[in-house]
């Protein structure tokens, strides 16, 4: 058990006085770091369980009609001889987009990286509240577990997409699902919940824990990212959850709100939706930008280009994420005038967007560029996310919209961002902090064919979507060939399967080198990629309570080549010999405030000595 | 290093750091900041929906009590002054009266949480359920949810009590007093909200 | 298959087409801008020994350039789609005295109701076929769209048109087609079990076929009456 203890110096200190039992320290830990691996665990086993049903869904589309190899083990009401039924192709595509954002992606995300970034970015012990961060994890696990149940039930699991539009979702009658509708409202309520005590704990932490001299105009974009996109979830989460709870109602106990008799509204299931949709888009992506941002810092010896524009655009995004919503409306039936201000805030947000694309060149620009694995990911989802924003503006366009909506030209964007986006980033922060997490390395050039395998198979299962899409393809139909405009595109469509069941391949690879890397991997230095942010300065793994005595911070993140050293980087934490130059007067004021005196600050001890 | 000392939090010792608030209440308005986006959602579709079908609409007073929800947003009120004065009391050191506030604030709140069992006892003898229509979905699920956070911050300031009775707080410290206070103030403005828009409008 | 669109068989369609293939045109600038930015930086900048960075926290200039140029083309696009949006949704838009056709969707087919002489719905002389929406050219025809169950979506893709059909609510939309050909209607809003299949017949006849066709199936509808 540790106690934060005061001492003579006026410092908080750090006290361990007796080791725990198994239990309590890797199951019920309150840990902020346990919890974060917990997450690891948790989501990439749903990335596992998302990718298995999308593989379900492009045997379908590429072979319509064939039996699943192998498929005779699922139950008939799913697949008779393992031949998929168009219910359970409706399932299919609900579930997997229903795993993927919110058991996959976003606990990858947030659940791991706010979890365990955070307290050691900002030079602190661990959360402003750890016996609530342990709950917020566990809160998890049940949601999870039944959304897994929910395949099991009579009536299979939601099919009404991972929009759940009502009536259809509100009314088994329509949908054929009754009671898996029901679990996926529970779970995903549940989910949310723990979500937003994730967000409190996160949002207190970042205010009122920072250590001494760790200004908000210093922290890692990866922690503000992860900040703002706490905030995210702190507001539009519960709407979602209303939204939820009042589709229940209607399901089970007889309410209208989404129905029309007696007055209810297909309209308000949507408008509540999209208004915690786009903010959970944006909470999809920002913290894949942080983490880049800290990336290509790193691998590019630089430090990031622009770095208040990049933390003035994460804040722009956000907010203007929260005026974008009707943009999956335009042809809802929602008036036409609304479809103009929609339109004009979305093609605004594209700009701050922008802004950080080419903030992150500007970063690459001159630098002293090093090829490790997370560098080639990060790389990798500017190319991408490059691709998926572009195709966002036609969809902006409310006119083009018309045709294009609820086609596979979206489905190609939604993966674009999403996959190549967000996914991308997680792999890059996965290899880039592992080492940290675990104290091994994964092997770099076994990582590198992680990513050349992904990033080609990737797009050779996403970027035909586009044309598919302009094809008037449309999304989540079992079968394509009943449609005349869609009579040449089977070719196309076996193409794209066969690149996405190898796309998953590299998964299955990923995951091995991954748990390999775990028992197997050389072991890691404190700081293997002489980063300058405080998780580095620590040992690998840092210790329960990261740190003795909390660090003092000097200045910015990312003092990457400063002319006047010897080496290529400056610990934000290390007292600069030269002042940092930006702003001479805050290196002293740290000095004045701590008491400091010239002996070297604690924390400079990269092996975990202090 | 030593084994033992007084456990304090961090941030007491540099108050200057961050909002210069402690941690637990930060927590608290960060909380009742999605608190509010909940309610947002529930009474915001309210008025869409009511809007969309304000000819079928019931005046008030003519499916609810308005005399009986009346006197029961008083004691809502009460409590919450209730609530006041404990932390009142508290900051001066009166612990007395802090723990005698605080038991009263609890029981004015438990209270209110069974005259709206009562009252959603009589109504749905009289047949007005969920299932009345809209008026009926959105009364029930507004004021449910509403009467479950007055449930659930009635049980933590009834821990709360507990622990001040065990003499957990002191004048120096008594941040949880503070805390579950923010909560029910939060509460009471919501019902207040409520009230107004569900029974009077 | 090739990556083109459909070939356009309405007027709103021309209109649609042309702002896509400008955006295309946008976007593709944009793309090999920074895509081949970005590569050509890779080489450029890669690590070699010796070599230090440039250490520089950013440049203010380089920012409001490449913040003004992406706001303006989207002040442009937003202005050029608000136009095209404008002619085909906005209540000025919606031609004076056309055929209207209702339009119910329905787990899993399209039902459509033809009014008679009067060319006004909702009486007596209306009649209604199943799965078949059949249209003059060169004539603007007002849907009213409404849906019976769940949300479906009328998607004429040769058109471009789309509109989603919501029950509860009664959605008119208009469009003119520019040639005659057969087509369908493809549902493209989830809807249930048999959203895969639910299609309906389109025909576009040059005027006369129109007529004998109008004529022909409203003396069916009324015979069977009888």
């Amino acid at each position: 058990m540790a106690t934060i203890v005061a001492e003579a110096s006026g410092m908080p200190v750090l006290v361990v006085e007796h080791e725990m039992p198994f239990i309590r320290k890797y199951v019920f830990s309150t840990d902020h770091k346990v919890i974060g691996i917990q997450f690891l665990f948790f989501s990439l086993f749903f990335l596992l369980i998302g990718g298995l049903l999308a593989v379900l869904i492009r045997y379908q589309l590429g072979w319509p009609g064939k039996a699943i190899p192998g498929g005779g083990v699922l139950p008939e009401s799913m697949a008779p001889q393992g031949i998929m039924l168009p219910e359970f192709y409706n399932s299919l595509v609900t579930m997997h987009g229903t795993f993927m954002v919110f058991f996959a992606i976003m606990p990858l995300l947030v659940g791991v990286y706010a979890n365990y970034l955070i307290p050691l970015q900002i030079g602190a012990h661990d959360m402003a509240f750890p016996k609530l961060n342990m709950a917020s994890f566990w809160i998890s696990v049940p949601a999870g577990l039944m959304m897994m149940a929910s395949f099991a039930v009579e009536g299979g699991a939601a099919g009404a997409g991972w929009t759940s539009y009502a009536p259809l979702s509100a009314r088994p009658d329509l949908s054929g699902v009754s009671l898996g509708q029901q679990m996926w409202i529970v779970s995903l309520v549940v989910l949310g919940l723990g979500s937003i005590l994730g967000a409190v704990n996160y949002v207190t932490t970042v205010i009122n824990n920072r250590a001494p001299g760790m200004t908000w105009f210093r922290l890692p974009l990866a922690t503000w990212a992860l900040f703002i996109s706490a905030i995210l979830i702190l507001l539009s989460m519960p709407v979602l959850s209303a939204a939820m709870i009042m589709l229940l109602f209607d399901q089970t106990i007889g309410t209208n709100f989404f129905l029309p008799a007696e007055g209810g509204q297909p309209l308000l299931w949507q408008h509540l939706f999209w208004f915690f949709g786009h903010p959970e888009v944006y909470i999809l992506i920002l913290p894949a930008m942080g983490f880049v941002s800290e990336i290509i810092a790193n691998g590019s010896r630089k430090p990031i280009f622009g770095y208040h524009s990049m933390v003035f655009a994460l804040i722009a995004i956000a907010f203007l994420g929260f005026l974008v919503w009707g943009h999956h409306m335009f042809q809802s039936g929602m008036n036409p005038a609304l479809g103009m201000s929609f339109m004009i805030s979305t093609l605004v947000i594209s700009v701050p967007s922008a802004i950080k694309v080419f903030n992150w060149m500007g970063t690459l620009w001159e630098g002293n560029i090093q090829f490790h694995t997370p560098m080639l990911f990060a790389v990798g989802f500017v190319m991408l996310f490059v691709i998926g924003g572009l195709s966002g503006v036609y969809m902006a366009s409310t006119p083009v919209d018309i045709y294009i909506h609820d086609t596979y030209f979206i489905v190609a964007h939604i993966h674009y961002v999403l996959l190549g986006g967000s996914l991308f980033a997680i792999f890059g922060a996965i290899y880039y902090w592992f080492p940290k997490m675990f104290g091994r390395m994964i092997n770099d050039t076994a990582g590198k064919i992680h990513f050349f395998a992904t990033f080609i198979l990737f797009n050779l299962t996403f970027f035909p979507m586009h044309g598919l899409g302009m094809k008037g393809m449309m999304r989540r139909i079992y079968d394509p060939a009943q449609y005349e405009h869609l009579s040449e595109i089977q070719d196309t469509n076996t193409m794209v399967s066969i690149a996405a069941i190898a796309l998953f391949g590299t998964g299955i690879y990923f995951l091995v080198l991954f748990f390999w890397s775990l028992f197997k991997g050389k072991k890691a230095p404190a700081n293997p990629w002489n980063a300058t942010t405080l998780e580095w300065q620590t040992p690998s793994p840092p210790r329960h309570g990261n740190w003795s005595e909390l660090p003092v911070v000097y200045h910015g993140p990312y003092e990457y080549s400063h002319p006047d050293m010897d080496r290529d980087w400056l610990a934000q934490n290390e007292r600069p010999d030269i002042v940092s130059p930006a702003h001479p007067e805050l290196t002293d004021q740290v000095l004045a405030e701590t008491g400091a005196s010239e002996e070297p600050s604690p924390g400079t001890h990269t092996d975990g000595a202090g | 290093m030593t084994s033992h000392a007084a456990t304090v939090d961090s941030t007491a010792q540099r108050p200057e750091r961050g909002l210069g608030v402690y941690d637990k209440k930060v927590g608290m308005w960060v909380f009742l900041c999605s608190e509010v986006m909940f309610f947002t959602g529930l009474i915001g579709s309210y008025i869409i929906l009511r809007f969309g079908a304000s000819d079928v609409w019931p005046m008030p007073g003519e499916v609810l009590n308005v005399p009986v929800t009346a006197v029961n947003t008083f004691l809502l009120i009460c409590s919450s002054v209730t609530m006041v004065k404990a932390f009142a009391a508290a900051e001066v050191g009166d612990l007395k009266g802090m723990r005698l506030y605080l038991l009263a604030t609890a029981v004015i709140g438990a209270g209110f949480v069974g005259v709206q069992v009562f009252e959603y006892n009589q109504l749905i003898h009289h047949g007005f359920l969920p299932s009345s229509g809209l008026y009926g979905a959105t009364f029930f699920t507004m004021t449910g949810f509403h009467g479950l956070h007055v449930t659930v911050g009635v049980i933590c300031i009834a821990w709360v009590t507990a622990k001040a009775y065990r003499g957990g707080y002191t004048q120096e410290d008594h941040e949880g007093v503070e805390v579950i206070g923010l909560y029910w103030h939060f509460v009471d403005l919501v019902w207040i909200i409520l009230f107004t828009v569900v029974y009077l409008i | 298959m090739d990556w083109s669109l459909p070939l356009n068989a309405s007027t709103q369609g021309e209109a649609i087409d042309n702002l896509f293939w400008l955006i295309f045109w946008i976007t593709v600038t944009a793309f090999v801008v920074v895509e081949a930015g970005v590569l050509w930086f890779l080489w450029k900048y890669r690590g070699r020994k010796g070599r230090q960075a440039r250490y520089t926290h950013g440049n203010a200039t380089a920012e409001v350039i490449w913040t003004t140029i992406p706001a303006v083309v989207m002040v442009f696009l937003g202005i050029y789609s608000g136009r095209v949006w404008a002619s085909i949704r906005s209540s000025d838009s919606y031609p004076d005295d056309a055929l209207t056709i209702g339009v119910m969707a329905k787990q899993f087919e399209w039902i459509v109701t033809y009014p008679g002489e009067d060319r006004m719905l909702g009486n007596a002389d209306d009649f209604t076929i199943r799965n078949r929406f059949e249209i003059p050219v060169n004539e603007p025809v007002v849907v009213m769209l409404e849906s019976e169950d769940a949300i479906h979506s009328f998607f004429i893709p040769e058109m471009r048109v789309k509109q989603d059909a919501v029950p509860g609510m009664t959605i008119p939309i208009w469009f003119e087609a520019i040639r005659t050909g057969e087509f369908q209607i493809a549902c493209a809003e989830l809807c249930g079990l048999g959203h895969y299949r639910m299609r309906a017949r389109v025909v576009v006849h040059d005027p006369t076929s129109y007529e004998a066709w109008y004529d022909e199936r409203s003396a069916e509808a009324f015979a069977a009456e009888e």
